[in-house]
């Protein structure tokens, strides 16, 4: 698996980081999602998908 | 595939449907049932006369609410306006009423105040201030009214803390804000308490000029308004869109939610045996109640196709969430509340697109804390009135129970 984002897109919402913590966070300076693990082991996977998913502003791309 | 004429034909559209079905508080109004299967995009008519779109299944809400073609812009030409609560106004008004690039650089202000993290580091304050209050309850003796004693004052202390707004103030605005989300009160009320709210805020944010203090409002002070990124009625309209959002909301989602598990034993008694169930249960209850029941509302930009339908620029749409949540074919068996659903999380309750809820992570923990608190510490909480006499807001956009007796 292999995730890509279009980061200018995030609202900031976070509910990928609440999803999967291990590979979603925000930037401190303004809440915008930053990439912790661009090529995630298997267990990661589901979350990873389930963050795509709901993500609102359709940021998450997973290839 | 085809496309169903959109003028307005014959028969008068019936208005947006609020009232729940009767002995069902709980349950979003019986026709959006129907109105999913049979005819998902329709019509309403609005109080003044005119019409607006009614979207009613999950996939066009989705879609509807994540195309930046559908404007949240009040001040555009066919705005559903009427019928809003909140206030007509359309100056000065909180981003949530703006479009890109304006609505982003807005946002983008504040949301790393509202990050999962940042509202993490919060929860052990959240958790006293609730302790606090229950502490406070424990000491006297049923019946109370849930809703003043613990709904309300946890939200609002927590939105007041983080803003710097005087908590002692609390009677004002939160006052200001009921008159504003109602649905029954006369125009020119609701017009009078804007202004009373405007010029509250603006005395404010006067203050917290000469003297910011390390808080949202005064970081927006001295990061954006003192270089010049916005200005003094801006900071004002960031403080009154954050108040209003951030306490009406989540005091109803926890009024509702301490009321369905006080009648659901089962679902309570899971929940006090394995507290790691909360987070789920609070997506569920999210789901299941749906607050927002007066939109989110836009108007198309551009003749955009949903489901068949064409709307054109210029045409309203209403977008029922509570409908959407209850959509089966997402969420199977939707009328039912199972705390343990596996994608309650996928609920718009919290809206979709880029103007999805800024707050939904100060919602959640606040949600869980009050929640498991209340479980813990009021095993045998009960509404101390049968259910068919707690006021219901059904006069409101935000739903919930205008008070709840209770005793244990
Ligand atoms: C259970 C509680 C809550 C619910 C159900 C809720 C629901 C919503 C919904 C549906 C929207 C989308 C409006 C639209 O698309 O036009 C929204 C936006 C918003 N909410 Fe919440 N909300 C809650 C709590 C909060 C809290 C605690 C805050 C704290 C500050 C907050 C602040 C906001 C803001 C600022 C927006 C505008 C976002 C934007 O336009 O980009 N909300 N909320
Ligand atoms: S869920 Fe989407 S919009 Fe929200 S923070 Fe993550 S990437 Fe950004």
């Amino acid at each position: 698996m292999k995730i890509t984002l279009d980061a200018d897109k995030c609202c900031g919402a976070g509910q990928c980081v609440l999803v999967a913590p291990e590979v979603f966070d925000q930037r401190d300076e303004d809440g915008i999602v930053v990439l912790l693990d661009a090529e995630p082991p298997a267990e990661q996977h589901d979350a990873v998908r389930e963050a795509a998913a709901i993500c609102p502003a359709a940021v998450i791309e997973v290839h | 595939m085809t496309i169903s004429p959109t003028a307005p034909v014959g028969t008068a559209p019936a208005p947006l449907p609020v009232e729940p079905p009767t002995g069902c508080p709980f349950d979003p109004p019986t026709a959006f049932g129907a109105l999913r299967t049979e005819e998902p995009i329709s019509r309403i008519a609005l109080p003044d006369g005119s019409w607006a779109w009614l979207a009613t299944r999950y996939s066009d809400i989705r879609a509807i609410l994540g195309d930046t073609r559908f404007s949240s812009d009040t001040t555009l030409h066919g705005y559903p306006l009427s019928g809003m609560t909140g206030g007509g106004n359309t100056q000065n008004r909180g981003f949530i009423r703006m479009d890109p690039p304006e609505h982003t650089r807005l946002r983008r202000m504040v949301t790393r105040e509202f990050m999962v993290k940042r509202v993490e580091a919060l929860r052990p304050e959240i958790q006293r201030i609730t302790d606090e209050l229950c502490d406070e309850m424990a000491r006297g003796q049923g019946p109370v009214d849930l809703v003043e004693a613990l709904a309300l004052p946890v939200p609002s202390l927590v939105i007041s803390l983080l803003l710097g707004v005087p908590y002692d103030d609390h009677e004002v605005f939160q006052r200001l804000t009921g008159t504003l989300l109602s649905r029954t009160v006369p125009d020119d009320e609701r017009e009078a308490a804007r202004v009373e709210l405007r010029d509250y805020l603006d005395q404010l944010v006067t203050a917290k000029e000469a003297d910011p203090g390390d808080d949202i409002l005064g970081r927006l002070i001295t990061e954006q308004q003192q270089t010049g990124e916005i200005t003094h009625d801006e900071v004002a309209a960031f403080a009154a869109l954050l108040l209003i959002a951030g306490h009406e909301t989540t005091a109803n989602m926890i009024g509702l939610s301490a009321l369905t598990l006080m009648r659901d034993p089962e679902s309570a008694a899971r929940l006090r045996q394995d507290p790691g169930l909360i987070r789920g249960a609070v997506e569920e209850l999210l789901r299941f109640h749906s607050i927002i029941r007066n939109g989110p509302r836009r108007v198309a930009t551009a003749d955009i196709e949903i489901d068949g339908h064409l709307i054109r620029a210029g045409e309203g749409v209403v977008a029922a969430v509570p409908s959407a949540n209850r959509d089966e074919s997402v969420f199977a068996d939707a009328d039912r509340l199972d705390i343990c659903r596996p994608n309650a999380q996928h609920h718009v309750a919290f809206g979709y697109g880029i103007h999805q809820c800024l707050g939904q992570a100060l919602a959640r923990v606040e949600l869980q804390v009050v929640i498991g608190t209340l479980l813990r510490r009021f095993p045998t909480l009960r509404p101390a009135v049968p259910v068919d006499e707690i006021p219901f807001r059904t006069d409101m956009a935000i739903y919930g129970c205008h008070a709840l007796p209770v005793t244990w």
